[in-house]
């Protein structure tokens, strides 16, 4: 093909990110090796440099240990197991993709979740020997949890089972229940040989009962867009621009929505409002013109907003529009993965790191654990490294707050320990606590005298309600 | 209502990084940029002129000049620096000048732990920076491709691949100690094509020397590498002859591999670079030292 023919093509490619779920033994490096390189994607000296460590490392024989092009880290490679998150790139005429290859035992759990925080896609590995296992049902519950909508279940080592078309058809049944319970919206079943490349790349010969795509064509095809959902405007300022005095813009990545010139927006959590003045499009700058204007933007691209009032904005505020706000609390209903080796402790201030938002607080009560393997809920006074449960947050200030299923940008947070300043948790925001009020309507709301009076009337008699004081 | 297009691979990477590059600026009271000169660097420098825009980069670059850089990467540092308006801090290691380190006697591995680790060491202790911004793609190598965008160093800017901090969303933990610091990657999802495309959409400016001309080389150490200057061995120069040349990275002259080509365009080095059947850092001489030597480096403190 004509090479500027090829670059016009690949200049409008989509991007696609996906998580690979499974353990060494479901073949999952296998898997990845194996779209790299049958997409092309490993070059002869690392094909070379992997053949030298199959005859030291490897666990396949005499054929060239795909797992090996994968496996990172030196140590990793002595043990044959990957411990961390890896990223992995490979391209196709119409996406790039960027795979989050992440370990499967239970102790990397909150690896997983690191993985799969970022993925539209997740490739869940089931061996077709075996079925689904407790470790399918961790993975699952993961992938659910962490909000990916699109599971592919590939049912590998078919190899092993004579291409069974029982056999595909008893799992993906069974998968189907389970992903009924956990309320995972798309799935896909391919049948797969990572080790012989079936189905992967091309349709395989071995499984003509098999009607759907192979692996990498449904990877290429398949319609995500339906990910970015909310069209409310959110805006987390992160950085204030100021060259000159004439000058104040507000820099930060559009996480949901869209906004144009004119729109009338609120500063949250302070709730002044204001209308917006003019937008820079990053992406647009050119060493030539570094002053380029646009009329509007939409998510998720780098923006830098001016306001028509000069309003007291900082990084960490969040900026919206006016007829779409969401809730402002400190007291928030989570869910909460713990990433550290020492217990979180209910009580103990940890710093909350939501979007830009740098906010401290704690951990006030935990509703319950869940049970990655078996969702059972069960009550605890503490969380170990690992555990999933659904918790209270309590801020020292309070944050305009989506929910997690609404906006995974600004429904997520992580949790920074101030001493060693590890990030030793991450979370997902459920709601606004119910018992406490919206910060927001609370301040704005007008009160008349007779509501005032009445209020007045309602503490001095029944201090047993408990009554707060407008 | 907007049309919300899906923002292109390349828009996509470029609002990413855009993003890590304001976290930096918003969060660090003294970052700084690694300048190496190369293509990365210049799609970086590119970035963060986006970023910041219309203001000038709120940081200086830096870069570690280990003397045996080819000559046309200084003039264009220097031009880059005069256009664009941005602070340049350059550094040599002075005990290296001093030893007269030379990759030709010493050898590639003590010119590069003397003239490039010990020398970035150097100029990050005396800066004192609290964030360190690299170019290091993901894509790389192996090790690289499970460092963190944000990639936490202690007091001795040592890397600890088994203790990293969990990274998820685009949430960063930016939290640190006095002494300690950061290194951030802000194209680790970018790979080498991502990074040819973008130059040619975004008519980036880089060295001559990645396009093919015609260059007195010679074979050294099982690599071509090119006759930059006087301080080649006699012996070696005496073998120069002249080859339609490029380079895939540039880096110190007597460290770097040409391959032969007669790409001379931007759409013609792409094609050669997806015909091609090597990666990148084949034409790198450091990495093949040992096994697992660039995890070592890291770990060291090398970038």
């Amino acid at each position: 093909m004509d090479i500027i023919n090829y670059l016009k093509k690949h200049e409008n490619k989509d991007m696609l990110r996906f998580l690979t779920c499974g353990s060494v033994d479901d073949g999952k490096s296998t898997l990845i090796g194996r779209m790299l390189y049958d997409s092309k994607m490993i070059f002869d000296d690392q094909l070379a440099a992997a053949e030298s460590e199959s005859k030291k490392y490897g666990t396949t024989g005499e054929k060239i240990d795909m797992a090996l092009l994968v496996d990172g880290l030196q140590s990793e490679r002595e043990q044959g197991i990957t411990i961390d998150v890896a990223y992995r790139f490979f391209t196709t005429e119409k996406r790039k993709f960027i795979i989050a290859d992440t370990p499967g035992h239970e102790q990397y759990t909150r690896n997983m979740v690191t993985g799969a925080s970022t993925a539209d896609v997740a490739i869940i590995l089931i061996d077709a020997r075996k079925g689904i296992l407790t470790q399918t049902r961790r993975h699952s519950f993961i992938v659910s949890l962490l909000g990916i909508e699109h599971v592919i279940v590939a049912i590998n080592k078919m190899d092993l089972v004579d291409f069974s078309e029982a056999v595909y058809n008893e799992i993906s049944q069974a998968y189907g229940l389970l992903a009924d319970e956990l309320g995972i919206q798309n799935t896909y079943y391919i049948p797969v040989s990572a080790l012989d490349g079936d189905n992967v790349v091309d349709k395989s010969n071995h499984t003509p009962w098999f009607q759907g795509k192979p692996l990498l064509e449904l990877l290429d095809t398949m319609d995500i867009s339906k990910e970015q959902k909310s069209e409310n405007f959110r805006f987390p300022v992160q950085y204030v621009n100021r060259p000159h005095l004439n000058f104040r813009g507000f820099c930060g990545t559009i996480a949901a929505g869209s906004v144009s010139v004119g729109d009338d927006i609120t500063v949250l959590p302070s709730g002044k409002t204001t209308t917006v003045k003019s937008i820079i499009n990053a992406g647009n700058i050119t060493e030539a013109n570094r002053e380029a204007t646009v009329q509007e933007a939409y998510a998720p691209m780098a923006v830098t907003i001016t306001t028509e009032d000069e309003v007291d904005i900082g990084r960490g505020d969040m900026i919206v529009h006016t007829h779409s706000l969401p809730r402002v609390s400190n007291s928030l209903k989570v869910m909460l993965v713990w990433m550290d080796d020492k217990p979180m402790t209910l009580g103990r201030n940890y710093d909350i790191k939501r979007a830009t938002s740098v906010v401290s607080g704690h951990f006030e009560h935990i509703n319950y654990k869940v049970d990655v393997n078996t969702y059972e809920r069960t009550q605890v006074k503490a969380l170990e490294l690992n555990d999933i449960a659904s918790c209270r947050m309590i801020l020292t200030r309070p944050i305009a707050s989506d929910s997690y299923k609404e906006n995974r940008l600004t429904g997520s947070f992580i949790v920074v320990d101030r001493i060693t300043n590890n990030t030793v948790g991450a979370g997902m925001i459920v709601g606004v606590s119910r018992r406490d009020e919206d910060v927001l309507k609370r301040g704005s709301k007008h009160y008349s005298d007779a509501e005032k009076a009445l209020n007045q009337f309602i503490r001095d008699n029944f201090p047993e309600w408990e009554c707060k004081t407008v | 209502m907007v049309t919300q297009e899906r923002l292109t691979h390349l828009k996509q990477l470029e609002a990413e990084s855009i993003h890590i590059l304001r976290e930096v600026a918003a969060e660090f009271s003294n970052p700084v940029m690694m300048y190496s000169v190369g293509k990365d660097s210049s799609v970086m420098l590119h970035l963060a002129m986006k970023a910041f825009a219309p203001s000038k980069l709120p940081f200086p670059l830096l870069h570690v000049d280990t003397l045996w850089k080819f000559k046309e990467m200084i003039t264009f540092r220097d031009q880059r620096a005069k256009d664009l308006g941005f602070d340049l801090i350059v550094h040599s290691n002075p005990e290296g000048i001093d030893m007269d380190i030379s990759p030709f006697k010493q050898g590639s591995k003590v010119h590069t732990d003397i003239m490039k680790t010990q020398a970035l060491k150097q100029a990050l202790n005396a800066g004192g920076y609290d964030a360190v911004i690299g170019g290091a793609r993901r894509d790389e190598e192996k090790s690289r491709a499970k460092e963190r965008i944000f990639s936490f160093r202690d007091k001795h800017h040592r890397w600890d691949p088994k203790n990293q901090r969990p990274e998820l969303w685009n949430v960063y933990n930016t939290a640190i100690e006095k002494g300690e610091s950061v290194r951030v990657f802000p194209i680790s999802n970018w790979t080498e094509l991502d990074v040819w495309q973008y130059i040619y959409l975004e008519d980036i400016p880089i060295p001559s020397l990645y396009f093919a001309k015609e260059q007195e080389v010679v074979e050294y150490e099982g690599t071509k590498i090119m006759v930059d200057d006087e301080r080649m061995p006699e012996e070696l120069r005496k073998t120069a002859k002249k080859e339609m040349v490029r380079f895939r990275t540039l880096g110190c002259y007597p460290l770097t591999g040409a391959i032969n080509s007669t790409a001379t365009t931007l759409p013609e080095i792409i094609k050669e670079m997806l015909l091609s059947t090597s990666s990148e850092r084949e034409g790198r001489l450091i990495d093949k030292d040992q096994e697992g030597a660039m995890e070592q480096k890291k770990i060291e403190g090398y970038f």
